[in-house]
């Protein structure tokens, strides 16, 4: 079996500088069944315009033809929201205040990875066309998916931000930057999640259904319209419990975007002499710091997993497609 | 002559036929054991240097293993052993418009493409205008792809590859496509490319297109190289695997011991009712012992042997021979010919000669018949027992071998009567 090892770059970065004409230097290629990582994720770097234009195309074709437009990347989350709103805040009567940005400020989160695991798991096989007949880095096609729901994310946050004017919330601005490492973590585990998945599916259609039904569960794992410190923190009785709840990554995280965009660790109710109620974990900010380092450790860590998989089973994706 | 373009060491790739393959997992768990398929070789240890500058076509029949290669060429499948070096830059025409966004304009499927084929926002700006016009779609261009007749569609496909300036072109079979002038303008970007000393790697059945513009020539037979070098030798191992047939059980038709056996056709005289029988049809030209093929303007025979049973007056033999695609080239007789024969009862044979054969290569079919001229009682008829394999050195393309010369006359041409 041989190997990449000489390998030094791809045809795009050769490309790159063609226009340099003559006094270019041949790039070398190697088309094997083995390549290594970093290879791969070089590859990936290289065609980064492509990454760029499919994400553009992609948004380009949804809504052409609709008047609206982009709008519609807003309307079904708010409608998401209201309903929880309505449902949680008004019917249930749930004693969060401002319950409209703490539901946004998790759900923005889970929007953006619960889109971009779910396109990017069937997409493999839904661009089959172009596998069969281009060559490219086919992980270009799964991050086009995390991509497109972060252009959505994006459009989003603005709708967030004007919930937060209207309604006077202001989030911990010194934690802010640590909301960009956590949308940052989520992408890199949608987009592990996304490329193995991907991979997987391509030799069994089932993963991009039950993919479906694990996010519809996996939602409900994490704190997003329930609070976990008070309705389920008080109820863990063993170490384990909290174990499991954590072992979910997006739990920590979503808590992290509530910390930093509900920012309100304690909840002064109105009536005098209540000692107020903490509605999110009095953790200390380096806690939440600490808790997205090892996130991104291992987050970082599944891609590179994921890539492996992806390696392993990329080599027939164009006989079984 | 230089440096290697594209080195293929020892590539096999294996496939597996699968019957009626689960594709879900509860499938897969309870075939797991079951599930039947059929190995196949597409390609089995194939080594080829490709040297820089040079325009190789590679010749199979369907299913030889030709496309697998160039798509593991281009990357789009591994080899599942060996492995193939690239230098230098490499665009890929396995289909044209692959990757086409339909409800795209033209003119961003130009960007689309382009980055798909590794170039960045800029370079398909600087080359976007050539695109454009060497697809002729300057009017549609902002017309979304989805409303292209498939000739637009194709056009534009081509362009971008062509225009994104590769070191080495990837040619599936899409040359076969699109109308007759914009073939010959791709012919003439593929000539070029020579002259810009690019590496070209095309698949193609037509051994016309081949002599026309390869240096080299590989051809598969089965996922094996049977044949790697210069066109003619190459489109005569790719005949003889024709002959074959596709299965490979071969043999059939030529038999390597007997190099007449497809030359003499014998047959059984089936009744005696016909006064006269065709025993058999006999080509014969030079090197014939040898050579399974006859050489594009060497003289040719075609001899037909008979048996009569009685004495006939007015015997016409009438020979016609028709080229690949079915159109009669020849319709003749004796009696167009201006001869008389009289059979005499016993055995006898008739010869057509050629002074020399006048096409350029193919498989031409011929018939014989035997017929009298009052009356016009067909004695018998042989539909399509004279297959003529022709086989041309040179480069010409066309139909016609015509006899030919050139010359250049330079300076005054005055005494030319201008």
């Amino acid at each position: 079996m041989a190997t990449d090892a000489s390998a030094s770059s791809s045809p795009a970065s050769a490309l790159g500088e063609n226009v340099q004409a003559e006094a270019r230097v041949k790039k070398t290629r190697v088309v094997s069944a083995r390549m290594s990582i970093p290879q791969r994720l070089k590859n990936i770097w290289t065609n980064r315009e492509l990454l760029r234009n499919l994400i553009s195309t992609e948004i380009k074709v949804k809504y052409k033809g609709s008047a609206l437009g982009l709008l519609w990347s807003m309307v079904s989350p708010a409608m998401t929201l209201i309903i929880y709103y309505v449902v949680f805040g008004v019917i249930l009567k749930n004693s969060i205040p401002h319950f409209v940005i703490y539901l946004f400020s998790g759900l923005l989160l889970w929007n953006f990875f619960n889109l971009g695991v779910q396109s990017a798991t069937g997409i493999i096989v839904a661009r089959s066309g172009i596998v069969k007949k281009v060559a490219f880095p086919r992980e270009i096609l799964v991050l086009s998916c995390i991509g497109t729901a972060g252009v959505f994310l994006f459009f989003q946050s603005l709708v967030l931000i004007i919930f937060m004017v209207v309604l006077g919330v202001a989030p911990d601005w010194q934690l802010l930057p640590l909301w960009f490492l956590t949308l940052f973590i989520v992408a890199l585990l949608a987009s592990a999640l996304g490329i193995a998945l991907s991979a997987i599916n391509v030799y069994m259609r089932d993963m991009a259904h039950l993919i479906e039904v694990i996010l519809a569960a996996w939602f409900w794992a994490c704190p997003i319209v329930y609070s976990f410190w008070t309705q389920l923190h008080a109820r863990f009785h063993h170490a384990w419990e909290s174990w499991l709840y954590f072992a979910n990554p997006m739990a920590p995280l979503v808590l992290t975007s509530q910390r930093v965009i509900y920012n309100a660790p304690y909840v002064h109710l109105t009536s005098a002499g209540n000692k107020g109620e903490q509605i999110l974990p009095p953790w200390r900010a380096t806690t939440y710091i600490s808790w997205n380092v090892e996130l991104l450790v291992v987050s970082s860590l599944l891609l590179w997993i994921a890539l492996v998989i992806f390696g392993r089973l990329e080599g027939n994706f164009a006989e079984e497609l | 002559m230089g440096d290697v373009a594209i080195s293929i060491q020892d590539v096999s790739k294996h496939f597996r036929l699968y019957h009626e393959r689960g594709t879900s997992l509860k499938e897969r768990l309870v075939k797991v054991r079951t599930s039947r398929y059929d190995e196949l070789w597409a390609l089995s240890q194939v080594s080829l240097d490709i040297e820089e500058g040079q325009t190789i076509g590679i010749l199979g029949h369907n299913g030889s293993g030709k496309s697998t290669l160039l798509k593991c060429i281009c990357g789009v499948l591994q080899p599942t052993s060996g492995q193939i070096v690239v230098q230098g830059t490499l665009a890929g025409l396995l289909e044209l418009g692959a990757g086409f966004q339909p409800e795209l304009s033209g003119r961003d499927n130009v960007f689309l493409n382009g980055s798909m084929l590794g170039l960045s926002r800029t370079e398909i700006e600087n080359v976007f205008d050539d695109i454009i016009k060497f697809s002729e779609l300057e009017q549609f261009i902002d017309n979304q792809v989805k409303f292209y007749s498939s000739g637009m569609y194709v056009r534009l496909g081509f362009a971008i590859a062509v225009n994104v300036d590769p070191d080495i072109l990837v040619i599936d079979e899409v040359l076969a496509v699109g109308d007759e002038r914009f073939q010959r303008k791709c012919m003439d970007k593929i000539r070029e490319f020579q002259e810009k000393n690019k590496t070209i790697v095309f698949v193609t059945q037509s051994a016309e297109q081949v002599r026309q513009i390869c240096d080299s020539t590989l051809v598969l037979k089965n996922g094996h190289s049977i044949a790697f070098g210069e066109p003619g030798h190459a489109i005569r191992t790719f005949r003889e695997t024709l002959l074959e047939g596709p299965d490979g059980v071969g043999g059939t038709v030529i038999d390597d011991a007997d190099p007449n056996a497809e030359r003499v056709i014998e047959f059984e005289p089936d009744s005696h009712e016909q006064p006269i029988q065709i025993l058999d049809v006999v080509l014969s030209y030079p090197d014939d012992a040898s050579n399974a093929y006859l050489k594009s303007g060497d003289p040719l025979s075609v001899r037909v042997a008979y048996q009569a049973e009685n004495d006939i007056d007015d015997v016409i033999f009438s020979l016609t021979i028709v080229e690949p695609k079915g159109e009669t080239l020849l319709s003749t007789s004796t009696e167009q010919m201006g001869l008389h024969f009289d059979v005499k009862t016993g055995k006898g044979a008739m010869e057509f000669a050629f002074q020399s054969w006048p096409l350029l290569d193919g498989l031409y079919k011929g018939s014989v018949g035997i017929q009298s001229r009052k009356g016009g009682v067909m004695y018998d008829w042989k539909e399509d027992v004279v297959n003529i394999e022709v086989l041309y050195d040179g480069k010409s393309g066309g139909l016609l071998n015509l006899p030919i010369s050139g010359s250049f006359t330079t300076g005054n041409l005055n005494e030319r009567g201008q």
